[in-house]
Formats: C-alpha cells, sequence, structure tokens
C-alpha cells in the first residue's frame, strides 16, 4: 500500500476503511455514510477506485492507493487552486476518483469527468470547481 | 471606547434585543473595489490540508482508552417504554456504561422515530451495537399526529402562531384588477452533512470537560453543555478546527454530545458518540416542509395591491417557527399584507435551521404566484418586479444601510433577454424556458464577536480567534483581512480558530454570520497591531507616526524611506506585538439586508416528466466581497443544494406509521455531478457603507433562496404548466402539464422567436 507493505492483522471482517482508519491510522480516507453510497471511502486498488467502506480488507488482492499515496499528486494542487473544495470531507475521496480518471485519460471531457466522478457526493456542491480542477491538474 | 448598548440581533431571521458592550469603530471603509488582498481571488489557506487528508476532523479524533457509543432510537413514530431492562446489554463483552430514560435526553416516551432511549458505551463500536441488541424493551405502540393541518386544528403547535398585517387588506383586494390563489407545497429535506453529527468528550479532573465535536458555534456548545452538567462555562472547553458540513443543523451541544459526556463520566474515559448515516437521516434536524395558501391582487398596471398568506410548517416534534411568510412581508412594496405561520407539532423528527429556513419555502411560494400574476397581466415578470421594487423596509418604513436590487436586475437582463433564445431551441418533445426569482434575507451579523493578532519579530502574523470555519472558507478571508490592513502577503497571515480555550468569543458560523461578524472585528484587530508597529517606527527610524504607513510587508514613509517590516519586529526578539479587536455596533435605525435574483433556463421532457436545468445565473448584492474565488463556490453550492430541494431530495414518511423510509443516501437523492447546470456567478461588490468597517454582508444563505422558484417559473416558461409542489417529481410535472391542457395555457410546439 501506498509504496509500503504492512500485515493485516484485524479480525474477520474488518472493513478496508476501518482497518486504514482505525488499525493504521491512515485517516485522510473518510467514512461518510458507511454503506458504498456516497464515495468519500474510495481508494485505489491497482488503480481502480474501490469503495473501501464494503470491502473487506481481508479480500484485498493488489496495491492500495489512498489520498496519503497522492499527496504529491498535481491534483492536489489543482484542486487547492480551483477551490474545488469546501468542508474538505469528501475531497480526498474525490482526489482519488480524479487522479484514477486521469491516469487512464490524462485529458477527459466534460462528460467523462462527470461519468467517472458520478459515485462521488458532496455536499456542499464543488462539482463545477472539481470539473475545473480536474481539467486543468496539468496546469 | 468600550459603550454599552441596546442593540437588535438577528440570527435566521430571528431578531431580540439585547445588551452588548462594544468598541467603537472608528475605522473608515476602504474604498469599492479590489484592494492588494481583500477583493482578489484568494485560494484557501487550509485547503491543501483538507484536500491531503491531514484536516482533523471530530470524525478522526482518537483519544488513548476512547470508548465508542451505540444508541437505542425509537422505532416508532409515537411510543412508549413500558419497561426496559439493560442487566444482560451491561453485562455484553466489552460494555463499560449503559444509560436509560431516567438519563436526559434519553426518554421513555420517543415521540418520533429516532428519538434516543438508551446508550451503552463499550470499547469498541461493534461491541456497543452487539450490546443494543440485548437491550430489552417492551414497547408500547401509540397513534402518531402526522397531518400538519389536524395538528393546527387540535393546536398542536410548537410556538405560538405568529400573525403580521399592515394596511387594510380587504381594500388592497376590492382595489384588485387581478387576483390569483394558490396552494403550493414544500417537501422535508435533511442536511445530510458530509460528516455526521458527532462529538467526543473528555473529562479532566472530574469537574472539567473537553468536548471534540462536528460543530458551527463553539462557544454555544459550550454554553449548552455547562447548562447541562451545572458547570461553569470556563471549565467546559469544545474544539472544532476542522468540520464536515453544518448547513445550519449543528448550531448546539444536542443529544449526541450529553450523552458521550455523561458515558465519559461514568467511565472516566473519552467516548465517542458519532451518529450513523442513518441516525442521521432520522435525528439530526430538517428543513420543514410547508403547505402554503396564498392569496395575491394587483392592478392591472403590476401594482400588487394585496398579499395574504396561511403558512402552515410540518415542523415535527420541537424545533422552532421559521418565517415561510417572510419574504411575503418583506420582498415587495405592497401596502397591504397579512400573513399567519404556524408550526405544527407532529410525530416526526425535529426541523432544524437549513441554510435560509423558512425563506428558501416561502420564496418559492410567493415567486412562483408573482409569475402567475404576471401571466394573468401578460406582463414581464422583470418588469412586475420591478414595478413593486421596496424603497424602504416594507414592515417598518425604515431605510435599507443598502440595496443594490435594481442593479442586480440590471445585470440579470442579458441572461433574461435569452429566452427567446431558449424557447425557440424547443422541439417537440423537450420544451425549453427561463425563469427568475428574487431574494431578499438577512445576513447582516453582529456584535459581539472578537479577535486578537499577534505579530512576532519574524514579522508574521496569527489571527487568534475562537470562531469556526465550516468549510465556508471564511478564515481565509479574516487571513485576507489582517494582511490587508497590516500590508502584508497574505502567506505571512495564519488563522488560529476552533477552541474556546485558545481564543476570544466568536459568533455563530450561521444565519450568514461568520464575515459580518468577524471580519470587522480581525480588521479592528490588525489596525490595533498596525498602529503598535507604526509608534515603534516611529522612535526607531525618528519620524512623525502620521508619515508612517504599512505596504507590501514594509513600513513606508510618505518622504520615500521605507524599510523592511522585520527592521522594527525585529527588534523585539521574543516579545510580540498584541492587537484587540471587536465587532462594532450595528447602524441604528437601518435594516441590513441581502437581495438578489437568479435566472434559470429548462428543459422539460412533456411525455415523461424529466426536467433538466441547463444554466442558472446568480446576481446577488452582499455588499463587499473579500474573496471572489470563495464567494462563487458559495454561490454555486448554494444552486446545487437548492437543485437538490427543487428536484430530487425529499424525506419520505410512510404515511400510516410516521416512520422514515429514506435513511440512507441510495433512497434520498442528493444532487451528483451528473445534474449540475452551468453557473453564472455576478456579484454587486458593493460596500454596504454603513455596515462595519467594512460594508460586508454575508454570503453563505442567499444564493439557495430563489433557486427553487426560478426554476418552477421557467418551467412555466417552457410549458405553460404551473408547478405548484416540490420536489417538481415526474409525477408533479406531468400533473402540471395535464391541469395546463385542460385549461389551454399548455405550450404546443415549439414557439416562433
Amino acid at each position: 500500500m501506498n509504496g509500503g507493505a504492512y500485515e493485516v492483522d484485524a479480525p474477520v471482517g474488518r472493513s478496508l476503511a476501518d482497518w486504514l482508519r482505525e488499525d493504521i491510522g491512515l485517516t485522510g480516507t473518510k467514512i461518510a455514510c458507511n454503506e458504498g453510497h456516497c464515495g468519500a471511502c474510495t481508494v485505489q486498488v491497482d488503480g481502480v477506485p474501490v469503495l473501501s467502506c464494503i470491502t473487506l480488507v481481508h479480500r484485498v488482492d493488489g496495491e492500495v492507493t489512498t489520498i496519503e499515496g497522492l499527496r504529491e499528486h498535481p491534483m492536489v494542487d489543482a484542486f487547492v487552486r480551483a477551490d474545488a473544495l469546501q468542508c474538505g470531507f469528501c475531497t480526498p475521496g474525490q482526489i482519488v476518483s480524479a487522479t484514477a480518471l486521469v491516469a487512464e485519460n490524462p485529458m477527459p471531457t466534460q462528460e467523462e469527468v462527470r461519468h467517472a466522478m458520478a459515485g462521488n457526493l458532496c455536499r456542499c456542491g464543488t462539482y463545477p470547481k472539481i470539473e475545473e480542477a480536474i481539467a486543468s491538474w496539468q496546469d | 471606547m468600550a459603550r454599552l448598548i441596546k442593540t437588535e440581533k438577528e440570527i435566521e431571521g430571528r431578531y431580540t434585543e439585547q445588551w452588548v458592550v462594544v468598541d467603537e469603530d472608528a475605522l473608515e471603509q476602504w474604498p469599492a473595489g479590489p484592494r492588494d488582498t481583500v477583493g482578489r481571488p484568494t485560494p484557501r489557506q487550509d485547503g491543501s490540508r483538507r484536500a491531503r487528508g491531514e484536516a482533523r476532523y471530530t470524525a478522526d479524533v482518537k483519544l488513548p482508552g476512547m470508548l465508542h457509543t451505540a444508541v437505542l432510537r425509537s422505532p416508532f413514530a409515537r411510543a412508549r417504554v413500558r419497561e426496559l431492562d439493560m442487566r444482560i446489554a451491561k453485562r455484553a463483552p466489552g460494555v463499560r456504561a449503559v444509560i436509560g430514560p431516567d438519563t436526559a435526553p434519553l426518554t421513555d416516551e420517543p415521540a418520533y422515530q429516532g428519538a434516543p432511549v438508551a446508550a451503552v458505551a463499550a470499547d469498541t463500536y461493534g461491541q456497543a451495537r452487539a450490546a443494543l441488541a440485548l437491550l430489552e424493551v417492551e414497547w408500547e405502540q401509540l397513534e402518531p399526529l402526522l397531518d400538519p393541518d389536524e395538528a393546527v386544528r387540535r393546536n398542536q403547535l410548537v410556538d405560538e402562531p405568529s400573525s403580521y398585517e399592515r394596511g387594510d387588506l380587504e381594500r388592497g383586494f376590492a382595489e384588485a384588477d387581478v387576483v390569483v390563489e394558490a396552494e403550493f407545497r414544500t417537501q422535508t429535506v435533511v442536511h445530510n452533512s458530509m460528516e455526521t453529527h458527532q462529538a467526543v468528550c473528555h473529562w479532566d479532573g472530574g469537574d472539567h470537560l473537553t468536548v471534540y465535536i462536528s460543530t458551527q458555534f463553539v462557544w454555544g456548545v459550550r454554553e449548552d453543555v455547562a447548562e447541562h452538567f451545572g458547570l461553569p462555562q470556563d471549565n467546559v472547553r469544545v474544539v472544532c478546527e476542522f468540520m464536515g458540513g453544518g448547513f445550519g443543523s449543528k448550531n448546539g451541544a444536542d443529544a449526541h454530545t450529553y450523552i458521550a459526556a455523561e458515558l465519559a463520566r461514568m467511565t472516566g474515559r473519552p467516548v465517542r458518540c458519532m451518529l450513523t448515516r442513518r441516525e442521521e437521516n432520522l435525528d439530526a434536524g430538517n428543513r420543514n416542509a410547508t403547505i402554503q395558501r396564498l392569496r395575491a391582487g394587483v392592478r392591472s398596471d403590476g401594482t400588487l395591491t394585496a398579499l395574504d398568506g396561511e403558512f402552515v410548517n410540518s415542523n415535527g416534534f420541537g424545533g422552532w417557527l421559521t418565517s415561510t411568510g417572510g419574504p411575503m412581508r418583506m420582498l415587495y412594496a405592497c401596502e397591504n399584507v397579512r400573513t399567519v405561520e404556524y408550526g405544527a407539532k407532529l410525530n416526526t423528527p425535529p426541523m432544524k435551521a437549513f441554510r435560509a429556513p423558512g425563506f428558501v419555502e416561502g420564496t418559492f411560494g410567493l415567486e412562483r404566484l408573482m409569475d402567475e400574476l404576471a401571466a394573468k397581466l401578460d406582463l414581464d415578470p422583470l418588469e412586475l418586479r420591478r414595478r413593486n421594487y421596496a424603497q424602504h423596509d416594507a414592515m417598518d418604513e425604515r431605510p435599507f444601510s443598502s440595496k443594490n436590487l435594481l442593479e442586480c436586475y440590471r445585470r440579470a437582463e442579458p441572461h433574461w433577454a435569452r429566452r427567446d433564445a431558449v424557447r425557440a431551441s424547443s422541439d417537440e418533445t423537450w420544451k425549453r424556458g427561463v425563469g427568475l426569482a428574487s431574494q431578499v434575507w438577512y445576513g447582516g451579523g453582529g456584535p459581539p464577536s472578537y479577535a486578537w493578532v499577534r505579530v512576532g519579530a519574524d514579522a508574521r502574523v496569527a489571527v487568534v480567534t475562537a470562531m469556526q470555519d465550516i468549510g465556508t472558507g471564511s478564515a481565509t478571508a479574516m487571513a485576507q483581512i489582517a494582511a490587508e490592513e497590516l500590508g502584508l502577503p497574505i502567506d505571512r497571515v495564519e488563522v488560529s480558530l476552533g477552541d474556546t480555550a485558545r481564543g476570544p468569543y466568536a459568533t455563530v458560523s450561521a444565519g450568514s454570520a461568520t464575515i459580518p461578524s468577524m471580519g470587522p472585528a480581525v480588521r479592528s484587530a490588525a489596525a490595533d497591531a498596525a498602529r503598535q508597529i507604526l509608534e515603534i517606527a516611529a522612535q526607531r527610524y525618528d519620524r512623525e507616526q502620521r508619515l508612517l504607513s504599512l505596504k507590501d510587508g514594509r513600513i513606508v514613509c510618505s518622504d520615500g524611506g521605507s524599510w523592511p517590516l522585520e527592521e522594527v519586529t525585529g527588534m523585539l526578539e521574543s516579545g510580540q506585538i498584541l492587537g484587540k479587536g471587536s465587532r462594532g455596533p450595528n447602524p441604528t435605525g437601518m435594516r441590513i439586508l441581502t437581495f438578489g435574483v437568479q435566472v434559470a433556463e429548462v428543459a422539460v421532457d412533456v411525455q415523461t416528466g424529466e426536467v433538466r436545468v441547463d444554466r442558472i445565473a446568480a446576481v446577488h448584492d452582499v455588499g463587499r466581497v473579500i474573496n471572489p474565488l470563495g464567494a462563487s463556490s458559495q454561490v454555486e453550492g448554494g444552486i446545487i443544494q437548492g437543485l437538490g430541494h427543487t428536484l430530487s431530495e425529499e424525506r419520505l414518511l410512510d404515511p400510516a406509521t410516521g416512520t422514515i423510509l429514506t435513511q440512507t443516501l441510495d433512497a434520498y437523492k442528493l444532487p451528483t455531478f451528473a445534474d449540475v447546470p452551468v453557473i453564472v456567478t455576478d456579484l454587486v461588490d458593493e460596500p454596504d457603507t454603513h455596515l462595519t468597517n467594512l460594508g460586508s454582508k454575508g454570503l453563505g444563505e442567499p444564493p439557495i433562496i430563489p433557486t427553487a422558484a426560478a426554476i418552477a417559473n421557467a418551467i412555466r416558461d417552457a410549458t405553460g404548466a404551473d408547478v405548484r409542489s416540490l420536489p417538481i417529481s415526474r409525477e408533479e410535472m406531468l400533473r402540471a402539464l395535464r391541469e395546463a391542457r385542460e385549461r389551454g395555457t399548455e405550450r404546443v410546439g415549439a414557439p416562433a422567436a
């Protein structure tokens, strides 16, 4: 995970999100609904966005990337520059989804952005600014 | 000099008279327009910490030995706990304490689904949840009261009905050439902040309590908790550095905080109590549903002669009576107005303030009614609004401290003028149209609010105040204000906030109050520090103080001399320059309000009833704008929440049992990326010359107010159909289309441009 190796020592049934937050103290991943509806807990497994709150940690088979592993990604600065966050609680999940998108497709169209990001809810309504951030992430 | 005054204080439209001690605010306002830092687009200072996942929210607070709480909530809308046996649960693995209905605010007579009845603290959340199942409860189910009109008939109200009348209503209707009458309904919506309500409580020595809480008001929580436990307020420390959204639902301590604090007291360990998403959809407040029975009379020239409204708010089992009639009383210059508002006390979860409570709902009814009037008169809807422009406060004839609504209308014209082209782009299935709606709201803030400014030897500045930034970017605005006053680049200024033990009293972050309340206090603290710096510089450089000023990180003399600020502050070594400032009084005898207009473009599929919003232009007058970047985010956020309120969000109730059917974010439909229209933001940015040393009003709430009405009016423009209830579901859209067809107002085909 994030370029390092971890040994999982958790009870059966532990979610990846709880393991990250409670067991190894990586609290950048947020839990907002804890049932796979909102996207706040998104991490990547082998580059694919995954909802960590409904993923069992023991079933993960691949390299996990959390927001802590993406802190130096230019997408983070793009979000700050564009003011693509308000309360910021959904933001790590948004950035994890956005970086997965541009890794596959560095210059997505607006439709592609909306499709790829539709599973990440933001109650503050930063969607227009997130679109701007993704459109300008390489600037 | 400190002055004792009696002032009118307004929060969320509720006015109170109170004594306040204020320092005279002697600073002149800056001239209008962008300055070095204030008025310039500025990325938020804490943006990187939030984006990188480094910001510590209440959800991330983990104290050694911390216990977790699960709460037993009533599964019924109304019930009585005949018997509750907690003995088995108390012996369950990991359980450290259990509390039941004899501990306030837990209850054995739950009056809505989700009301807390008992709570368990255990080593893990899983253990606490498991123990809930071991609580043996014998429930007696009671008949819930769910019909708001029935509640009014039975006088089951949360508050006295609120009645208002001016002029002579019957004469007003007699003078009218056209009268329209309609009933509007708005639904219950839930705040659903991404961070649910939660607190971590920890006692020190039995009489000192620390509360980490996701809140909009650390001082309000301090007061609530101190009162609940009979502690001196200074024994309670409340901390909220980062919080994940509130929108009005997090203004007080609430049950979860008392539960955590009580369990922490009993166990001697820190205790977390966090609502799940499902609990958040039950017992964390909501925007109450309304029924609005409205009548308006107008002369053929467009002058309103009478406005009459009966408003029934479905409060749930508590909360307060919001001003759903406020827009009818305040938005237009109508001589004859009557409003009656009822707050029906029902067996449903209690409402809380939600972003412009009352005015969002009331504006939908009033502004839809205005468009129905305009259609009857065959008058341009924008012109109808201009003809009823209020020159002064319609309620008590007070002058406005500032009002630029006509300028908003003027700036809306190019957006409004798009409607011929938009209509002409209709086809057989998709009808397109444009609608607009106006907005009035409070947002002037007020005293008390305090700030300290600390300048170190390195000429870096800390703004210290126990306000909170709930995600609006208000902390960055404070840094901009201090930087401007001290003539420093903004990266030399940091804001320390969110801790009642580490800063002076600051305003609630609700009622659009943070910027207009805190901004002037921060400016006055920075000015105090600047004055001290210049006093020292005058001695150091042997110049007259009146010739010196601060600019670009330097001390500048009008004789051409200029020295880096560090040269003076550097002499302090470990010394510090401390400035203090406070929010001055509001102007007496004036009404401080915010105004605006939004123009919406929609497309309606007349076969399926699907509504798409393509574009919304928002023009608002909120006085001076501190950060145009953050301000545009507030406008977009308000409109997108308004979009959800208009089209998709609804808390659904089983009408037979009063239980909540929409407890998840799957069932409760928040707007997503795919729903967002083009949003154009235009702020008038004219300082209110009567209001404080800044001339700034609040912006959090105004943008959500006119959105629903503008969309609904655009639907009328597109289709000729009058939607009268929110959300505008496909059923409601098809009903309105059927009605329009029957009365012959439906637009068919694509009209000529």
